[in-house]
């Protein structure tokens, strides 16, 4: 293979390729997967000027020590990321995160951790050369689906990429991406399963999340919301960003890799345009909910449309 | 035909058939989910991602950027539902299962009053029908088992099930694709394969309204299989 590619010297805590997501298989028992912060992963895209929806590497709290092995490379990271690039001189030095960097052979880059965020992406210019599966690269851990096997990089992988020229000049973009402690929904179908001071304690008080989080669902912990109906449904299929409520009383919000049908019931739905919002919010921090309408959801993601096109219209040369 | 016609958050709808759980009402469920699988392949309609259907629902997800709900919505009431057919052949499997595992059959036989021969006589000479895949990939919900072998959930949930697992639960049938836990009564194991991960076209062996019997072997032929 005339490919380039990356040696993976440590692989992280939790790193696999997604894309946008694959879609058209829940029936079969599949869920969407896709990155789980659609901004950065977008934005990391855009500034290696690949395709919006190309692969990435996404990661989480500790990231991948990469060592180009073969080729150049040109690579952005997104998100809120501390990274350095060890050069070829063995100096270390500090990487800057929603910007790009010519990597030349020899050269390693060292995710050390996600600070304000959770996810972070690795895009390179030219894309991964990863096995496409049913219209995507997106890793189903769970489910063995997607490039690698199905699974989260491990040491000694072959991080393979694309032929590009990497000559053009170098882009950055300034973003602050912002941290809010409220998060909009709209009431789930099962929202009058649960009592009166339920109902007004949920859009009141704030619940903390768990550190049992991760691409599956966010655990929360709050006063118990209280069932007087019944703390089961028939089983039903489920939408990314659904709040459901087992018997316990505690919130758990489902997230890209949920599980497709479920028999809990459903205290609300986070709103598209808010998903990103609450997947940068780490264990331990604490979140609040407001109940919007439909029509108000709709109007905040064309807003939110609006904004990233803004972002990556300004992506600017640096000089 | 449909009960209720629900949003999901901003960016999914559910038609809900009412509360019954039979063959012909899922069988509207599934009708609906071909016919609208059909319109969205051949573009008839736009941003339609997922379509779920469960016992009595049909979950239908979109992508705000291509259309909305009140679109959907709009759609979905415009089908003519009594013109609906299953425009689809509806797949007769027979699976190879293997009673000789004895995970639960002792235990079963104990709670039903009845000998472990005519548990499986039971459960071999049942039709099942897949109401839904779902859950974990390719595994499928079937139904109606005889009465004759309703059970509760087990009350502690094993931690491991082997893949292939049969297991039984009031008038369900199920088959783990995976080795998971569980807390279904485990009758038997198939050696086929629910789910195959490296075959893009068709990774789901059955399909919901597919049906299922099963064929008795023994641990030999199912260690050769």
């Amino acid at each position: 293979m005339s490919n380039f590619f990356f040696k993976v010297l440590r692989p992280g805590i939790n790193t696999t390729y997604q894309d946008n997501g694959r879609f058209g298989l829940q029936h079969f028992g599949i869920s969407a997967a896709g990155c789980m912060d659609r901004d950065f992963f977008f934005l990391a895209n855009a500034l290696v000027r690949n395709k919006i929806e190309e692969g990435v590497l996404e990661f989480a709290y500790q990231g991948p020590l990469l060592e180009l092995i073969k080729g150049n490379a040109k690579i952005a990271i997104t998100g809120n990321v501390t990274f350095n690039i060890i050069n070829l001189k063995g100096e270390t030095v500090n990487g800057e995160c929603n910007r790009t960097y010519n990597l030349l052979v020899g050269e390693k880059i060292d995710i050390l951790a996600t600070k304000e965020s959770v996810y972070g992406y690795l895009a390179v210019a030219g894309g991964f050369v990863v096995k496409n599966f049913f219209n995507s690269v997106s890793t189903l851990v769970k489910g063995k689906i997607g490039p690698n096997e199905g699974k989260k990089i491990s040491i000694d992988d072959e991080i393979i990429f694309n032929k590009e020229n990497i000559i053009s000049k170098n882009l950055f973009v300034n973003i602050f991406p912002k941290t809010v402690n409220n998060i909009r929904v709209i009431k789930g179908p099962q929202y009058d399963y649960f009592s009166k001071l339920s109902q007004e304690e949920f859009f009141s008080v704030n619940y903390k999340i768990t550190t049992l989080t991760d691409r599956m669902g966010m655990r929360l912990e709050g006063p118990a919301i209280e069932n007087v109906i019944s703390t089961n449904i028939r089983s039903e299929g489920i939408a990314k960003g659904a709040i459901q409520v087992p018997a316990d009383g505690q919130p758990i919000i489902l997230l890209n890799d949920h599980p497709t049908i479920g028999g809990y019931p459903k205290i609300a739905y986070i709103i598209s345009a808010d998903y990103d919002l609450l997947i940068r919010k780490k264990p331990g921090t604490t979140l609040s909910f407001k109940c919007i309408e439909l029509s108000e959801a709709e109007k905040a993601y064309k807003e939110k449309q609006v904004k990233i096109s803004q972002i990556i219209n300004n992506i600017r040369e640096i000089n | 035909m449909f009960k209720k016609l629900n949003n999901i958050g901003d960016s999914a709808v559910i038609c809900d058939f009412g509360e019954e759980v039979n063959h012909t009402v899922n069988s509207n469920v599934i009708k609906l989910f071909y016919f609208i699988e059909k319109q969205s392949k051949s573009k008839s309609v736009v941003g339609i991602t997922n379509c779920t259907p469960s016992y009595n629902k049909l979950l239908i997800n979109f992508d705000l950027q291509k259309t909305n709900s009140k679109k959907i919505l709009k759609f979905i009431n415009s089908i003519d539902f009594n013109g609906l057919s299953l425009d689809r052949e509806i797949k007769e499997w027979t699976l190879p299962i293997c009673y000789d595992f004895e995970i639960d059959l002792n235990n079963m036989s104990k709670k039903l009053q009845l000998d472990k021969e005519e548990i499986i006589s039971i459960h071999l000479k049942s039709i099942f029908y897949v109401y839904m895949i779902g859950f974990v990939p390719g595994h499928p919900f079937m139904g109606d088992l005889d009465p004759k072998l309703f059970l509760n959930r087990l009350k502690t949930p094993r931690i491991r099930v082997p893949a292939g697992s049969v297991g039984v639960v009031e008038k369900f049938c199920n088959i783990y694709p995976y080795e998971s836990p569980g807390g279904w009564n485990i009758i038997g194991r198939t050696p086929t394969k629910l789910f195959n991960n490296k075959d893009s076209s068709r990774p789901c062996l059955l399909s919901p309204g597919d049906t299922v019997k099963f064929k008795k072997i023994s641990k030999k032929e199912f260690n050769n299989y």
